[in-house]
């Protein structure tokens, strides 16, 4: 029987239908994959199975029974809980204290050793026993952050799990435990909901797809009854082979010789060069060093050795703007916290730099000037705004990305440092990014990219340098450059040099 | 599932203007309450009351900006105010030179305080809550000490003494709008003119709006924080001398509580605490409706002490209107 079901849900925003009849029922004891591209509803239909938003008509069943979620409570009553992309650990407590954050409130003494006991059982049961509850939940790297989310969930007997993403922000070797760990929960009999973008691991963890397109149900398939072609193009309608376009350009000259690189105690002697026109990938683990060698040649971090040349010279960067006005611009990974001004319309973000040609004396800002600027720079990227006054947090996830690498563009920034730059958007979102990479580098700009998607790294880099624990472990192209290749370097089973 | 049609429009007008609405019933409401409020000779008190606090709210509002607040800006204006009361006598000439060697001198002294504020903030990563109530405890005391706790009177028939209060009291030829009230109108025009059309301004809100995009756009973050307190310094140091003019009269226990009153402007006037949002014409609009407030209720001859509990009343509702305006426009 269906553990979950939801039918004909409709929710409508100011009159704008996010959701128009979608639904899908899911057993208990199945991974249960929902795609569908940005703005197809899969948010809103989970954060109404959430409570965190109400809906205008349909019917929620759980257990066969009809149910009122109207508030997170509600939710959570009746089992249900969600592992959202943003963690909603109290970063200052303790793992135990995480996991049992809502039997803290009750009675007015807590028996720290009892809570540290069901909350190591809770651990041990995820074969994450090597998490010590005592320890503070900010020290965690993500991943385990991410683990003491599910336990929390777990404390509470959560029959409906529901996964947004969880993988976005995982190294392989993690995502293989997650797996694990999601496989033995739907083997204890849990109901999972995963979103996901990766088409990789839908095929690899999910019994069914359901497909949500325009906030309707497209349909509900057995996963080995599709193929990524197949899924994609219910998705998007669109064929796989457009997901890297196509780029043919001969190298220019090298503008970015690192050498022999050092910083924050983990990177240590990382040398490599790139020329214009091309794009360079990073390969490896999260947490191997590849966002800290980005932040340390953009001033972002200090360097503690090593020499950066640009064009051929050294030269010495200190801080950000050193990087800026030498020509570097970095696109962070956290696009919400570090890329973009979220509250701000779209031209105050893309004319956020320290190199600002459209300035006149004393500051003064020449809107005429940057507002051309700015319209060009948007029909350039293609970005999808209502107008160049739009605030950058009402934007998708892929355009927001746009909005951040627009003030390296006005800058005249020809070295880009970009950080992960498709996390978290779509399929369609990630062409359009990819066609922009693509377009910067044939104009001559030297391109670095981290990913930690390999299809990524092999489709659209000429050349990926692999680290592993803060160290090159080697370089691939042309024919060696495969996932098997990339794995190998980045957990260390060869060397390549 | 369908809504009135009209609902969402009639909502985003009241949320895009509910504080001049709220000005305007307030208006209303006094000349109906009063035959004396509609009267020229009023309405240039209220402003000439009201100026020292614009000053100081914009300072106030350059700081929470960037997302800070600065809570030492009525010590600072009881420095400024009684600093002039003193240096005026001391000086061995008089007349207008004078006068602005003093005023220059107060609201220079009163920057540095700023800046301390915003070395404190900017430079070693104070709250700055924390930093500019030290401030606010150092600065009051330093007002006491150097007037023994006494108001600091000066001859009245002094020349520099008489430009300064008749700067504070009368106005212009013809119209009698007050010089203090021109004054604030001209250091509105030119905070709003560097808020809105120099990149410094740009930057100080996007400091507020995001402070690690800004660092890691390249732009020098403790430049804008630094500045936002030194200017909040200079202002409020200069509203000291305004109510120096008016009273003719420094005493140390000027701007207590004016920290309050400029927080509230600000909030009024749909200012975010934690950065990143709100104007300088709102935020006046903020200073009106709190001035306003008052004087109705003394129009009214409503005692003092209730008089605070309604002024809170008031803060409290402006701030939920704007809440329920701002949730409702996410609806939409």
């Amino acid at each position: 029987m269906d553990r979950l079901d939801m039918r004909q849900i409709w929710k409508e925003f100011g009159g704008i239908a996010a959701l128009s009849g979608a639904g899908f029922s899911a057993r208990a004891g199945e991974v249960h994959a929902l795609m569908g591209e940005n703005g197809a509803g899969k948010s809103t239909l989970m954060k109404i199975l959430a409570g965190a938003y109400s809906h205008d008509g349909g019917e929620i069943r759980i257990g066969g029974e009809p149910v009122s979620i109207t508030n997170p409570q509600d939710a959570i009553r009746n089992g249900v809980s969600i592992i959202y992309q943003e963690f909603s650990l109290a970063s200052d407590l303790t793992v135990a204290e995480n996991i049992l954050i809502e039997t803290l409130g009750h009675g007015m003494f807590v028996n720290r050793r009892a809570m540290h006991a069901r909350a190591a059982e809770l651990l041990a049961r995820m074969g994450f026993d090597d998490i010590d509850p005592g320890e503070i939940a900010g020290g965690l790297t993500i991943a385990r952050q991410q683990v003491v989310e599910i336990c929390k969930a777990l404390s509470r007997d959560c029959s409906i799990l529901v996964l947004d993403e969880p993988t976005a922000v995982l190294t392989t070797h993690e995502t293989e435990k997650l797996f694990n760990l999601v496989r033995r929960l739907r083997d204890q009999g849990v109901c999972i909901v995963y979103i996901s973008h990766r088409l990789d691991e839908i095929f690899s963890l999910c019994d069914r797809v359901t497909v949500l397109k325009d906030g309707a149900t497209v349909g509900t398939w057995e996963t080995g009854a599709l193929d990524h072609t197949s899924l994609v193009n219910l998705m998007i309608g669109r064929e796989l082979k457009d997901f890297f376009p196509e780029r043919q350009i001969t190298p220019g000259p090298v503008a970015l010789e690192v050498d022999a690189l050092a910083a924050g105690g983990l990177v240590s002697d990382i040398s490599f060069t790139v020329r214009r026109g091309e794009v360079l990938g990073i390969g490896g683990l999260v947490g191997a060093g590849r966002t800290e060698v980005l932040r340390a040649i953009f001033g972002a971090d200090p360097v503690s050795a090593g020499e950066i040349r640009i064009d051929g010279r050294p030269r010495t960067i200190r801080s950000p703007g050193d990087a800026v006005r030498a020509g570097i611009g970095l696109v962070p990974e956290d696009r919400k916290q570090q890329g973009c001004l979220l509250d701000l319309p779209i031209l105050n973000n893309a004319m956020l730099t320290p190199v600002n040609p459209h300035l006149g004396f004393w500051g003064l800002i020449r809107e005429a000037r940057e507002r051309g600027a700015t319209e060009a720079l948007r029909s350039r990227l293609n970005l999808k705004a209502a107008s160049i006054d739009a605030e950058a947090g009402t934007l998708s996830g892929g355009n927001q990305q746009k909005v951040a690498i627009m003030k390296w563009l006005v800058s005249g920034c020809e070295i880009l440092l970009l950080d992960e730059p498709t996390r978290g958007v779509d399929v369609g979102a990630k062409v359009e990014i990819y066609r922009v990479i693509n377009e910067l580098a044939a104009n001559g700009a030297a391109i670095v990219m981290v990913s930690s998607e390999m299809l990524e790294l092999i489709g659209m880099c000429d050349r990926v340098i692999v680290m592993r624990a803060g160290r090159l472990a080697g370089e691939l192209s042309g024919e060696e450059l495969t996932e098997e290749g990339i794995i190998e370097l980045a957990m260390g089973r060869k060397n390549v040099h | 599932m369908s809504t009135n049609p009209k609902a969402p429009g009639l909502v985003s007008l009241l949320v895009t203007y509910n504080i001049y609405i709220m000005l305007a019933a307030l208006v209303v409401i006094s000349t109906l309450l009063s035959e004396h409020f509609l009267t020229l000779q009023n309405l240039f008190n209220l402003l000439r009351q009201l100026a020292p606090l614009a000053l100081v709210s914009i300072g106030m509002l350059l700081v929470i900006l960037t997302g800070g607040i600065d809570l030492s800006v009525g010590s600072i204006a009881a420095i400024g105010g009684m600093g002039v009361a003193m240096a005026m006598p001391a000086l061995p000439f008089d007349g207008a030179t004078a006068l602005l060697i003093c005023v220059f001198g107060g609201v220079l002294f009163g920057a540095l305080l700023g800046a301390i504020n915003g070395a404190l903030v900017a430079g070693f990563g104070m709250a700055s809550f924390v930093a500019t109530l030290a401030m606010m405890t150092m600065a009051r005391g330093l007002a006491y000490m150097l007037s023994n706790g006494q108001p600091v009177r000066f001859p009245r028939d002094l020349p520099t003494a008489q430009i300064l209060t008749g700067f504070g009291s009368k106005g212009l030829p013809g119209i009698g709008l007050p010089w203090p009230v021109l004054a604030v109108l001209v250091v509105i025009a030119l905070f709003v003119f560097l808020l809105r059309r120099t990149n410094w301004g740009r930057l100080t809100v996007a400091t507020g709006s995001n402070e690690n995009a800004v660092r890691l756009a390249g732009l020098p973050v403790w430049r804008y924080k630094f500045l936002a307190f030194t200017l909040s310094g200079a202002l409020s140091a200069l509203a000291g001398i305004f109510v120096t003019a008016r009273t003719a009269v420094g005493t140390p226990v000027t701007g207590i509580g004016l920290e309050l009153d400029a927080i509230a402007a600000c909030v009024i006037g749909g200012a975010l605490l934690s950065g990143g949002r709100g104007t300088v014409t709102n935020t006046m609009i903020g200073v009106l409706i709190l001035g306003l407030i008052g004087n109705i209720m003394n129009l009214m001859s409503v005692p003092a002490y209730p008089q605070q509990i309604i002024k809170g009343v008031i803060i409290i509702l402006a701030v939920l209107m704007q809440g329920i305006g701002a949730r409702a426009k996410r609806r939409v």
